[in-house]
């Protein structure tokens, strides 16, 4: 089957069908906030945001993949830079930078200038350990996964808490080779 | 004009979760349809295991006298294939576009439970359009 040319971010943002980024943020916030009345405990939305986030990244895997062309990449670093290029572009919008490659190329960090997520949030005193955008890190843990990439996504800076931007650290943990469940000599 | 018999989908363990018949030719019960949908999961697992060099992804085409089987594997591990009549062109364009159909009507209904039987009315009336045999040569383009 002859490849197909992977489309730029750009280009699948403005072919798609979009909801007024307003809707899509307040509708976030409402969220996170019904968590937090629900579960009382901080770390426990944080949790319970990155599993939804988990849960949207195993689907939305499968419509990045078709609506972007993207086919196999030769390794991590690609991986990444097709996330951050083109993942964040077409889902929401922005761009994100990738930097902080370690030495044998499994962690690096993807950095957010601009976060539509986050718009007109300020977090209170008494929700400081909130990792506001958790839902992000697990879609990308989840949409590795399934791609054989387990993978675990931190967030390292956030100006929620007060730093300059919003900085995800993402490690692969493991490749796993998509393998039959029978052994050959069975 | 060239006919398409029939289109499955098979989830990543090799069950068959979705059927579709598209003409009054060839068409399938269902243990016959959940036979060929097995069948052709350990069909492509095996020519993957065939290929003398690494990073076969296996059969994409299978040619017969009275048929042809098209078939798309998304990088996830779900296969869409189409039999249809010897020769029917623009099969990978329409298998494509079912692949995004079903990321559309599919995997975004909050109420399907990824990897079971598709039961998406959404989905079936825009996959009706598609195999149409006019829709199908305007993909080609």
């Amino acid at each position: 089957m002859a490849p197909v040319t992977p489309r730029s971010g750009d280009a699948i943002f403005s072919s798609i069908d979009r909801v007024n980024a307003e809707l899509f943020t307040l509708t976030y916030g409402a969220i996170v906030r019904q968590l937090l009345t629900d579960l009382e405990e901080v770390e426990e939305v944080n949790n319970l945001l990155d599993q939804m986030g988990y849960n949207i990244g195993i689907r939305l895997i499968d419509e990045f993949l078709a609506k972007s062309g993207v086919s196999i990449c030769v390794d991590f670093k690609e991986t990444v830079e097709m996330i951050a290029k083109v993942g964040f572009k077409m889902f929401l919008g922005v761009t994100a930078s990738v930097t902080s490659w370690d030495a044998d190329g499994t962690c690096c960090s993807i950095i957010l200038e601009d976060n539509p997520l986050a718009e007109f949030v300020e977090l209170p005193d008494t929700c400081q350990g909130l990792y506001y955008c958790n839902v992000l890190s697990g879609v990308i843990r989840g949409a590795l996964e399934m791609v054989s990439m387990k993978t675990e996504v931190t967030w390292t800076r956030d100006v929620l808490r007060g730093d300059d931007a919003y900085e995800l650290q993402v490690k692969l943990l493991k490749q796993v080779a998509e393998e039959y469940l029978y052994k050959d000599d069975e | 004009m060239a006919a398409i018999y029939s289109l499955y989908i098979i989830n990543k363990s090799g069950g068959l979760i979705f059927y579709k018949d598209c003409g009054t030719k060839g068409r399938m019960d269902t243990n016959d349809s959940l036979r060929v949908a097995s069948l052709w999961h350990s069909m492509h697992a095996i020519s993957q295991q065939l290929s003398p060099v690494n990073g076969c992804s296996g059969i994409e085409l299978l040619e017969a006298d009275t048929f042809d089987l098209h078939c798309f594997q998304s990088l996830p591990g779900t296969k869409f294939f189409v039999v249809c009549e010897p020769g029917t062109p623009h099969m990978e364009s329409l298998l494509r576009y079912i692949y995004e159909l079903y990321t559309d009507y599919v995997l975004k209904n909050p109420f399907y439970e990824i990897e079971m039987p598709i039961r998406c009315e959404l989905f079936d009336i825009n996959l009706t359009q598609a195999v149409q045999s006019d829709r199908v040569a305007l993909l080609g383009r």
